[in-house]
């Protein structure tokens, strides 16, 4: 049965991968670009949901690190232009959320439920002024244009609307296949049960010799690293970040995103970023009170949708199967 | 083997474990008895590592492990079951298992490899849900067993992390009683292969007598009574605290 499961699992996702390597063929300029930062919201909603469906933590704050990982390439693009390379910056960009996921988990994970949830929001606050205050470091809130990076040495001498619907689409690709298997197999790893274990029941997990505080500490960190690359790579689709990212509201977005998907199945917050993506520019486009539209989703989907976009077509799956 | 020595525990005023003594031999099964509130279970949560006493000492083979936190002891072979079920209720039987052992062999922090290719441990989980008869409901979810499965899970938690002392907190409450002596008779039977250490809490004096072949009795802190399990019944002190009667 297990096997089974796990086999379906994997053609789909070759299937999906296969389908993703020539839908530029299909889509136009203007939505495979949609469609390249609907794919960097979904590593980001599931490194979100890394903490949600598998530690029981719901971060309110998460666009801090999204931020961080962004600002990371921002300013290598901003202060060293020469050494402005995409390996580089991702480095950069994961370090930087690295040094603050390790600060701020270290401080939150102290707390559970919504005492974790305002201390997420609260922190992520701090960045966002930060942002903003800093001007002269950070450009404020006309924040930073991030150009066209070389990649591993290679430079691509073409418009930047060229190089983000032909090269820039398949390294994105890559990145995020990456990210998806890296963090499917974290959290079927002992690491992953253990930290199911402490959302499950703390008391037990400790009395197994779980180290509770630590095993949580780790999650968000590894949470941090994904929500940094994530804004790392969306920033080269944007060409310009600014200290917006950090604000709660876009991390109320990404909490939206992944309980539009679904978070108790693990590919939920994929199809929760691209649906919100799409939903939103609609949304937008059609009308100057587009967030009635995104509200009155929500209550719609808490409503009649609890398990998300996914969830509903799991248990739709499961009572046909019966 | 396990030592502990005038163990003094309170909540504000109130003095829950008041100078505690006692020893428990390698091998030894005993049974802790003593009416409600006096202390059995924070007892249990002090050697446990749950709780620190506010004063007296906890030796396990000669080592002070009076302020150690509770995965250091599991380490050092101080396991138990929980009174009130504790289960890892979201994840499978055979997960809840297995993480006691991963734990137990420090592999809780290992990231990429799926806790199923970890074969030692898993096939060693296997062997302890069958040896609980739990072995069918290896793949459920462990929030789906019933009431007298779940405690049965919680036992086979507590003895997966093979210890070298085992407290069980009242192991049988809640299994349906045609099945009390069943369970009893795996549990016991598991501990005596392995040769553990034990401290059983129950309140069923068949089960006590059976079983272990020692018994403390628990009273207002202190351990009023200790010795065979015949000759401690007897005890006219004892009589009057569990049942409440004495001679007129």
């Amino acid at each position: 049965m297990k096997r089974y499961l796990f086999n379906t699992r994997a053609y789909a996702y070759v299937a999906v991968f296969v389908a993703l390597l020539f839908l530029p063929r299909f889509l136009g300029a203007y939505h495979l670009m949609m469609f390249e930062s609907g794919l960097a919201f979904a590593i980001m909603a599931m490194a979100h949901n890394l903490l949600l469906r598998y530690g029981g933590l719901l971060s309110f704050g998460h666009g801090a690190y999204f931020a961080c990982g962004a600002y990371g390439v921002g300013l290598l693009a901003r202060y060293y232009p020469d050494h402005f390379s995409f390996e580089l910056a991702i480095l950069c960009a994961l370090a930087l959320s690295l040094a603050i996921s390790v600060l701020f988990g270290f401080l939150v994970v102290r707390h559970t439920r919504i005492f974790f949830s305002i201390l997420t929001l609260a922190l992520s606050m701090l960045i966002f002024a930060i942002l903003v205050k800093a001007y002269n470091f950070t450009g404020g809130s006309d924040g930073i244009r991030v150009e066209i990076p070389t990649f591993f040495g290679y430079e691509f001498d073409m418009r930047r609307i060229q190089f983000l619907v032909g090269p820039y689409y398949y390294i994105l690709l890559g990145v995020f296949t990456a990210a998806t298997l890296t963090l499917l197999a974290i959290v079927n790893s002992p690491f992953g049960k253990a930290l199911q274990a402490t959302r499950d029941n703390e008391l037990r997990a400790e009395m197994i010799g779980a180290q509770v505080k630590k095993t949580r500490w780790y999650a968000f960190v590894i949470s941090g690293l994904f929500a940094g690359l994530a804004g790392a790579v969306w920033s080269f689709v944007n060409g310009h970040i600014t200290p917006e990212i950090s604000d709660w509201v876009f991390s109320g977005e990404i909490v939206y995103m992944v309980l539009l998907g679904g978070f108790m199945v693990f590919e939920g917050p994929i199809v929760g970023a691209l649906v919100f993506t799409y939903l939103k520019l609609y949304a937008i486009s059609s009308t100057e009170y587009w967030m009635l539209i995104i509200g009155s989703t929500l209550v719609i989907l808490v409503l009649l949708l609890p398990g998300g976009i996914t969830g509903g077509f799991r248990s739709l799956f499961l009572r046909l199967k019966r | 083997m396990l030592e502990v020595s005038n163990l003094v525990k309170s909540f504000g005023k109130f003095m829950v474990i008041n100078g505690a003594e006692f020893t428990i031999q390698e091998n030894e099964i005993v049974g802790l008895l003593g009416p409600n509130g006096a202390g059995k279970t924070t007892l249990v949560n002090l050697i446990s590592g749950h709780l620190f006493p506010d004063s007296g000492a906890i030796m396990l083979s000669g080592r002070n492990i009076t302020k150690a936190p509770p995965y250091q002891r599991i380490k050092l072979g101080i396991a138990r079951n929980f009174q009130i079920t504790q289960l890892f209720e979201e994840l499978i039987v055979l997960d809840n298992v297995r993480n006691c052992l991963l734990s137990l062999q420090n592999k809780l922090n290992r990231f990429f490899k799926p806790a199923s290719a970890y074969k030692e441990a898993t096939e060693e989980a296997l062997e302890i849900l069958d040896t609980f008869n739990l072995g069918r409901f290896a793949g459920e979810l462990a929030a789906n067993l019933s009431e007298g499965d779940k405690k049965i899970l919680d036992t086979a938690m507590a003895f997966a992390l093979r210890s070298k002392f085992l407290l069980l907190d009242e192991p049988t409450s809640g299994v349906a009683t045609a099945d009390k002596f069943k369970v009893m008779d795996t549990i016991i039977q598991a501990i005596k292969d392995r040769g553990t250490a034990t401290m059983i809490i129950e309140h069923d004096m068949d089960i006590v007598s059976d079983y272990c072949q020692k018994v403390m009795v628990l009273s207002e802190g202190r351990i009023l009574a200790q010795g065979e399990p015949q000759a401690v019944m007897e005890n006219q002190l004892v009589q009057e605290t569990l049942f409440g009667v004495s001679d007129e």
